[in-house]
């Protein structure tokens, strides 16, 4: 393998499916530099730490604009907690910088390795949805180069409809360079936490409906229970932790484990015997902890590179969310599936979302419950189990999220996000990802 | 000594910048020059949304041998002293091409090893009267041995090494520190169009260790560590065998 593909090849989706490569890929480092997107024979688009999971940061045949390079911040306002950096620059970073400063994120998804570029493309979502919103919620402005060389500040006063349409855009609509975002104080670096067992949907709901009151809140599913068990899990709610009423410890070292192989671990005997092990690590009904944040809210970021844990066809990774109408039914609908059909999922994820609107066109959170389901990729029976998902989402009125998809019809996409030939008036005409030529064929 | 007067030439660079982020942090006040204004205030912008210092940009093209010392003095004069200099800035030309191309080998040789002579002598030549300061130097593990893919580098580089170690013995008379940095392979704008190993280190990483070197007053570091044991094994390879490899 030459020097050249070597590279290309390092440009994966977090699924690893499906393969694809670019023509070629350019980096970027200076956000005064961006060469003239005019000049490429083939369609671009940015790529950041790839950290979706299907093809939507994909551009297979094209060309790949690597974005890490442009990881400056640009200005602080600590009074305000608005800052201004780079697309490249990491959720990471921001927290390194900012919790010592008595600030967090307003919203984060459950990696801190994706780009602040990533974030506003995916109009990304975090546990505390019901309180906060997405990303783009607390985007102030951005600027946005188009293929035609101009360089537009987008905010609520100027391109609004830009700005409406970037937020949770797919990258579709043009090169972000730089965003300015707020952040939302933080007493430390810790949260109080508490965790509880269910042993049913109905119990799930029952604890949801009191713990809307705190900040943050996400439950783990057991997909490999079945009968009387079906639907058990454990809660996970929390607040940040005020010094003034707990006794915190002290900062944890950071911890990174990497698994450079690419084994094929995750199979349906380690998903049962974790999913197993998980269930009963917990002994007592209620656990109250205080916890850092890494824990918390990354836990998967411990294990540097787990996705290669699938083996070399790599996985799938199903995120819906259904309005609360028909939430409890679906999820139940679908749960059920998931077991019989002995696809059982390493790590299943179930959510409410909350009422607050986010600019974004596009975006995919919206009032309702939301569940992430991983399966590993081999072949084409996990593509039709899927498609019997597909009926029961769209039979509830709900609709998937395309940072995590790599397999929806392009019926289903335009179903779900009826605007979205409105939103295609926006996209830069030198812009396109594997995605979007997927679910627009027709 | 207080490193409170830094100034930095190639500071645009993905490493420097690292470096003047912790002095910044420290409060230290700064003269960065590189050889793109742009760049530079790309690069100060982020110092001054982390840290309020004092920083002053200049633009030199090392190749101006001529404007070396006027560039210098400004710095003297902005910050008041100084008490430390950091060379960071560089080149990795294509080897292939290099090799082909007499001007190319000089040019290459000018920016990796010529200026960073005169720079660092112009720096000597003002500590050793203060009878203090600290000059540290970015070489690299490629100035180790000759090696097939990048020896024109890697000879500009040895070129410096041993540059300092000479400097290193005159100046040892003057409480004058002089370090040499040897990096392995970091991921920079110099090394983006070759494929990452688990070899490669983070330009955040090697910066702290610049740091603490200075703070500490070592002689020699390599970045990280183990590279010293990787050229300890390839420098001991014998001649006869290391020739025939493609290395
Ligand atoms: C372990 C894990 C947990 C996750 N948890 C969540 C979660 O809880 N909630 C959630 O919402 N998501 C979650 N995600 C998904 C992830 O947050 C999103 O896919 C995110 O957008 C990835 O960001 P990235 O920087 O890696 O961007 P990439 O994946 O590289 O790109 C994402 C999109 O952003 C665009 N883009 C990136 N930079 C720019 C730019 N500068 N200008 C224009 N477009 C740009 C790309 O073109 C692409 O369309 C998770 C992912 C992982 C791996
Ligand atoms: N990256 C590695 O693997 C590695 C390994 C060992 C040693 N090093 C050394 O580490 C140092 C820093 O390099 P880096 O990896 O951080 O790469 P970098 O980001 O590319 O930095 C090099 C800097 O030198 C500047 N420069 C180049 N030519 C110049 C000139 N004629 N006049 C003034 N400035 C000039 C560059 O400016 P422009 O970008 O504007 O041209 C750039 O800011 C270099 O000395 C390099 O040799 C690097």
């Amino acid at each position: 393998m030459n020097q050249k593909q070597n590279i290309l090849n390092k440009y994966e989706s977090w699924g690893r499916f499906p393969r694809s490569e670019p023509r070629e890929v350019v980096n970027l480092f200076w956000r005064n530099e961006i060469p003239d997107l005019n000049q490429f024979s083939s369609s671009v688009l940015a790529y950041a730490y790839g950290k979706s999971y299907g093809d939507s940061c994909q551009n297979d045949g094209g060309i790949l604009l690597d974005t890490k390079g442009l990881s400056r911040l640009i200005s602080w306002d600590r009074k305000k907690g608005i800052i201004r950096c780079e697309s490249g620059v990491t959720l990471a970073e921001i927290l390194d910088f900012a919790v010592p400063q008595g600030w967090f994120l307003a919203s984060t998804p459950g990696t801190k390795y994706i780009s602040v570029g990533g974030a506003l493309a995916n109009d990304v979502h975090g546990k505390n949805h019901h309180k906060n919103g997405t990303f783009g919620c607390h985007v102030i402005k951005f600027e946005l180069i188009r293929s035609n060389g101009e360089r537009l500040i987008c905010s609520e006063d100027e391109n609004y409809e830009l700005f409406c349409a970037t937020i949770g855009g797919l990258g579709l609509t043009g090169l972000i360079t730089w965003v300015e975002f707020k952040l939302q104080p933080c007493p430390s670096s810790f949260f109080a936490i508490e965790s509880i067992k269910f042993d049913s949907l109905e119990e799930f709901f029952e604890i949801n409906e009191e713990s809307e009151v705190f900040d943050y809140t996400v439950s783990w599913v057991d997909t490999t229970a079945t009968g009387s068990k079906l639907g058990r899990g454990i809660y996970n709610r929390g607040n940040h932790a005020n010094p003034k009423l707990y006794k915190l410890p002290d900062l944890p070292k950071p911890k990174q484990i990497p698994l450079p192989i690419e084994a094929p671990f995750i199979n349906s005997c380690t998903v049962n015997v974790f999913n197993m092990l998980y269930y009963n690590k917990q002994m007592n009904k209620v656990e109250k902890q205080i916890v850092h944040y890494d824990p918390f809210f990354y836990p998967l970021d411990a294990v540097v590179g787990w996705n290669r844990a699938y083996g070399k066809n790599g996985f799938i990774q199903y995120q819906f969310v259904v309005p609360f109408e028909r939430g409890k039914e679906t999820i139940q609908k679908i749960l059920r599936k998931v077991s019989d059909s002995g696809m059982s999922s390493f790590l299943t994820v179930l959510k409410t979302f909350g009422y607050v609107k986010s600019p974004g066109m596009l975006s995919f959170p919206r009032p309702g419950i939301t569940m992430a389901v991983d399966f590993r990729y081999d072949g084409q029976q996990v593509l039709d189990k899927l498609k019997e998902l597909d009926v029961l989402v769209r039979e509830a009125g709900g609709v998937i999220y395309p940072a995590k998809d790599s397999r929806m019809s392009s019926d289903d996409f335009q179903r779900f996000y009826p605007n979205w030939k409105e939103f295609s008036e926006f996209i830069d005409p030198k812009f396109s990802s594997s995605f979007w030529r997927r679910v627009t064929k027709s | 000594m207080d490193m409170k007067k830094i100034m930095i030439v190639g500071a645009a660079s993905a490493i420097a910048k690292e470096v003047a982020i912790l002095f910044a942090k420290e409060g230290a006040s700064l003269y960065l020059v590189d050889i793109n204004q742009g760049r530079l205030e790309a690069v100060e912008g982020d110092i001054l949304a982390r840290y309020d210092t004092k920083i002053k940009l200049d633009v030199l093209n090392v190749l101006d041998f001529e404007r070396h010392e006027p560039v210098f003095k400004r710095a003297i004069e902005a910050l008041n002293g100084l008490d430390a200099v950091l060379i960071a800035h560089g080149t990795l030309a294509n080897q292939e091409e290099t090799q082909q191309d007499i001007e190319k080998i000089i040019r290459e040789f000018n920016i990796n090893c010529v200026s960073v002579i005169t720079l660092a002598s112009l720096a000597a030549n003002y500590f050793e009267k203060k009878k203090e300061g600290l000059i540290a130097v970015i070489s690299s593990v490629a100035g180790d041995r000759g090696r097939m893919s990048n020896y024109i580098y890697g000879s500009a580089k040895g070129g410096v090494t041993t540059f300092l170690q000479g400097l290193r013995n005159r100046m040892a008379h003057s409480n004058v520190t002089v370090i040499t940095i040897k990096p392995g392979m970091v991921d920079t704008p110099m090394t983006a169009h070759l494929p990452k190993s688990p070899l490669f280190s983070k330009p955040k990483d090697i910066g702290k260790i610049i740091y603490k070197a200075m703070l500490s007053k070592k002689d020699v570091v390599y970045a990280p560590g183990y590279w010293r044991l990787i050229m300890w094994v390839v420098v001991h390879i014998p001649e006869f065998i290391f020739k025939k490899l493609k290395m």
